[in-house]
């Protein structure tokens, strides 16, 4: 096997263990004489606890602990908040375990229950007392940071969590009085519930004897989780262990360390027993984190041929009841510093104000921040295009960066690595059939048809990102990833990886850098990761970073080895170093590459280590600690046709083109597949999905018979395309994949649904745009007239 | 008080006492250790925990072990026998059909049902023959590739 091995669709490794039910997710272990932990949730969004009477639960059939916040005082430190955004006026508001006199979401946990069973742990939920006394809720954002809104948190005026601003570039009033074309809009950014299909779950087991305990958890971080979970629970980073075993999808909400899983460490040190905490559904939609819910006042100044001069723009950001783990660092440094996307704009500026609300705590979720800026951008750009009478796809044209392909500064203060993005468009138009489909949409229009095409332009910033980045945008903690690569007497390798895919196939991935730097075969390698005993440490796996940073890591620890392996060779070929070439697993005299040394062999006299060269040292091993120079910048074009039927609003996605440019792809299959699910996610938010809280603070979308996932039955095939640009300070050039198809969807869907309801005079419509809001706004429009 | 009921699951028979309201799911899971079923909701949506209950697809969360007492059961562990893999789980692999895997082993269950009933089904009568099972992470279309393959495959084939 070769270095062809690299960009090849081979199958997963990961795919037999998981299609025979033999994988091990957190929830399938079962340690002998394992105690289940129940949670005791908030029904209100905002109240005092006058009292709690947990007499009764703790006499019930099979129950052996029930704990409040009184039993964990000095044991368990509130669940921190690990983004300390600078320049924002922060206020972290304490987010206890559990609730201490107040509870501010429903979900906040009030107490625990740990039994013999999960079935006992449950039945006892409802026999605790908690005298509840309720007060005045704040659901939404804007409202919320109103002056006469219920405050939250003692001592954090008007809700207010930071304050935020990105200004980049000329005058941005300037750009706005002398702007011939001014476009405007209010975009409500709804919240969004992840909706990984594994609910969270915790095992934790310490060993009174030792002080050792071992979590696992279904994380996309194992060493965060390690870090946090010693400083909330005072077990020492080295006694503890944090495991990810198999873990089914996140989407960022498995980024965050919760309340939950400390709580249930801490029900294992005080019982001494293994403890196992599994979320229902309905818990999950309570109280595991949600995303977006951004309220966005968006304006665009242009000249009167649509160049764009300005954009300037207002958010609210519902942040939830308390700031989850990264939560501040989303709708500000992924978000705001994206507001130029693709496009050359000589001013940008955003306040973006963070607001406690009484509901779930927001994080990541898929795009974090980035499909939120790309909206904004691609709605004032068709807005723009309407306005002057253009093409959206010409305005995009007059707007765009020219290529570049080592470097392009944006006002917002970032360096885009490359790009072609009017190569991605054009790419995308012809693959489309674009001139045809504006001529059908006419025609079909004389019909009485409503078709309308959508387009979205968009670039991400991923590989988070440069550490000492990281540090000055107050992020706590690195974000560069290791990895050790050693070899075996036998020639087979053990990659041991810091990063922790949760479904992406990195595993397979990973054996494929190391076939195309080592020319061995994937098969003889083994990745190793998400146990933080056994894996160097790494930062996690969110922003599309997994392989742009982990996989950089170790191509360099592959390119650690071929120069050892280099030296050996040529040790015991008789030959100078500098005489030495490098072929697809094999060392040869330049231009005898007969008489050659293959990575194997070397392997072998690297561990018995009977004939080195001097002074170098027995085994053939390497470490790499990556930290990238700057972020990798993928991109790409999207289009969505639709068609509405304007009695019922019902709109139907009849296609949907994407063309993306993550660089080189290691694997094209996998790659195609996270395009795919990105691409659906994004069209749920346009159609389908919102997480919608009542006025108590009560989640009306509950459950998955309330919020509506995409169903198989509910879309058409995607047509996936790429170009290639390669990022040209990464190692082997890749940008990352995950994200990308989630940022561009939503706004491709939602332009294509305005372009289609444009006969009809509508302008906007609130999303998920579902039947009952586009026929509502067809009749609004029709009344008006 | 508990019950006894005897359920014969990939072949085996178990006979247990269990409490009336266990769940299947959890009969399956937590009391056999067969973990390969998953939990992924609780109203009976997501459909990751999709068996066969006597030959047809169920959603074992929202069944009684006690209501199976006397059926024959197959689970995920139990799809291929021991000759390695059922077409439907080579085929889920052959076209990227699952990215985290959780909801797969109630997606093939859910496939097994479908071409049963319908062996030469069109990529429409897969989509909306798997409405009932939610995948977050594929966007079906690889999931509609794989039981199209399989459809193939298993042409003339016994099923």
């Amino acid at each position: 096997m070769s270095a062809s091995t690299f960009g090849s669709g081979i199958r997963r490794r990961e795919d037999p263990r998981l299609i025979t039910g033999s994988a091990t997710y957190t929830d399938d272990i079962n340690l002998h004489g394992t105690l289940h932990a129940a949670m005791l949730r908030s029904p209100y969004a905002h109240a005092r606890i006058a009292g709690i009477d947990t007499s009764q639960a703790s006499q019930a059939p099979g129950v052996v602990a029930v704990y409040t916040a009184a039993d964990t005082e000095g044991e368990l430190a509130p669940a921190p908040c690990a983004w300390l955004l600078p320049n924002s006026e922060l206020k972290i508001a304490d987010f206890h375990c559990l609730a201490k006199e107040t509870v501010r979401y429903v979900g906040d946990i009030v107490a625990v229950v740990v039994a013999e069973s999960q079935y006992q742990a449950c039945d006892a939920l409802d026999l605790i007392e908690v005298d509840y006394e309720p007060l005045d809720t704040v659901v939404e954002p804007k409202q919320a940071a109103a002056t006469n809104a219920p405050q939250l948190h003692a001592g954090i005026e008007g809700n207010q969590a930071f304050h935020w601003t990105v200004t980049g570039g000329g005058d941005i009033g300037e750009a706005f009085e002398k702007a011939d074309v001014v476009v405007s809009e209010t975009i409500v950014q709804q919240r969004l519930i992840p909706n990984a299909m594994e609910p969270r779950a915790a095992l934790a087991s310490y060993k009174p004897a030792t002080g050792e305990l071992t979590l696992w958890s279904t994380t996309q971080n194992p060493h965060i989780v390690r870090f946090l979970c010693s400083l909330v629970t005072n077990v020492p980073e080295d006694r503890l262990r944090v495991i990810a075993p198999e873990v089914g999808g996140g989407f960022g909400s498995k980024i965050a360390v919760y309340p939950a899983d400390f709580i249930t460490v801490f029900c294992s040190k005080r019982l001494g027993v293994p403890v196992k905490w599994v979320e229902s559904r309905t818990e999950n939609y309570q109280a595991t984190t949600h995303g977006r819910d951004h309220i966005q006042e968006i304006e665009l100044a242009a000249t009167a041929d649509g160049k764009i001069t300005g954009i300037r723009a207002t958010v609210w950001a519902g942040m939830g009841a308390y700031l989850s783990t990264a939560a501040p660092g989303i709708p500000t440094i992924l978000h705001g510093l994206m507001l130029s996307g693709v496009y050359d704009i000589p001013a940008i500026h955003e306040d973006v104000y963070g607001i406690y609300t009484n509901t779930t705590p927001v994080e990541a979720y898929r795009g974090a921040g980035r499909p939120e800026a790309t909206f904004m951008l691609e709605r004032l750009v068709d807005l723009l295009a309407a306005k002057i009478g253009a093409d959206p796809a010409e305005i995009r044209r007059r707007n765009f960066i020219p290529k570049f392909d080592d470097g392009h500064d944006v006002v917002t203060g970032l360096t885009y690595d490359s790009g072609d993005y009017a190569g991605a468009l054009g790419k995308l138009l012809d693959e489309a059939g674009y001139a045809q489909l504006r001529a059908d949409q006419a025609a079909a229009r004389e019909n009485g048809r409503y078709i309308g095409l959508g387009l979205s332009t968009y670039v991400e910033i991923c590989g988070l990102g440069p550490s000492q980045v990281a540090g000055a945008i107050g992020f706590q903690g690195g974000l560069w990833e290791s990895a050790i690569l050693r070899f075996h007497p036998s020639g087979k390798v053990h990659v041991m990886i810091g990063a922790s895919p949760h479904g992406q196939g990195e595993e397979t991935t990973f054996a494929q850098i190391v076939a195309g730097e080592l020319g061995v075969s994937p098969d003889d390698v083994k990745v190793i990761h998400g146990d933080t005993d056994n894996t160097p440490m790494g930062w996690g796996t969110y922003g599309s970073r997994t392989t742009a940073v982990g996989g950089a890591a170790l191509a360099l620890a592959a390119r650690k080895i071929r120069e050892k392996a280099k030296i050996i060779a040529a040790h015991l070929l008789e030959a100078a170093v500098e005489d030495m070439d490098y072929e697809d697993g094999k060392f040869f005299v330049k231009g005898s590459p007969d008489s050659s040394k293959t990575i194997q062999d070397i392997a072998l006299m690297a561990n018995v280590a009977w004939n080195m060269p001097e002074g170098v040292e027995a085994g053939l091993e390497a470490t790499s600690f990556y930290d990238p120079p700057n972020f990798v910048f993928p991109y790409g074009a999207h289009l969505a046709v639709v068609e509405i039927d304007p009695e019922t609003g019902h709109v139907e996605l009849k296609r949907y083109v994407a063309v993306d440019d993550c660089g080189p792809q290691i694997n094209p299959v996998i790659v195609e597949g996270q395009v795919h699910g990105g691409i659906v996610q994004g069209i749920g938010q346009a159609l389908w999905e919102e997480a919608v809280y009542d006025e108590g603070g009560q989640l009306l979308t509950g459950s998955m018979l309330d919020y509506a996932i995409p169903r198989a039955d509910r879309l058409p095939d995607i047509e996936v395309h790429s170009t290639v640009t390669p990022s040209p300070h990464h190692p082997l050039g890749v940008k990352g994949i995950g994200e990308a198809g989630t940022i561009a969807s939503t706004a491709a869907v939602y332009n294509a649904v305005i372009d289609a309801l444009q006969p009809l005079g509508v302008e906007g419509v609130r999303m998920p745009l579902t039947p009952e809001r586009v026929w509502r706004s067809i009749q609004d429009v029709q009344e008006r007239n | 008080m508990k019950i006894p009921i005897s359920v014969q699951i990939n072949g085996r028979q178990y006979d247990r006492e269990v409490e009336p309201r266990l769940l299947l799911v959890h009969f399956i899971r937590d009391t056999l250790r067969l973990t390969g079923t998953k939990v992924g909701c609780d109203t009976s949506q997501c459909g990751s925990c999709t068996v066969l209950l006597d030959g047809v697809s169920a959603k074992s969360c929202t069944c009684l072990a006690v209501q199976a007492d006397g059926a024959s059961i197959t689970t995920i562990e139990g799809l291929a026998g021991t000759d390695g893999l059922h077409q439907i789980q080579e085929s889920f692999w052959n076209k990227h059909g699952l990215q985290c895997g959780f909801c797969t082993p109630g997606m093939i269950m859910a496939s097994q049902e479908l071409l049963r009933c319908n062996s030469d089904p069109s990529d429409e009568e897969i989509r909306h023959g798997l409405e009932g099972n939610l995948c977050r992470c594929t966007g079906y279309q690889n999931i509609v590739r794989a039981v199209r393959d399989a459809a193939g495959s298993m042409e003339g084939g016994s099923q």
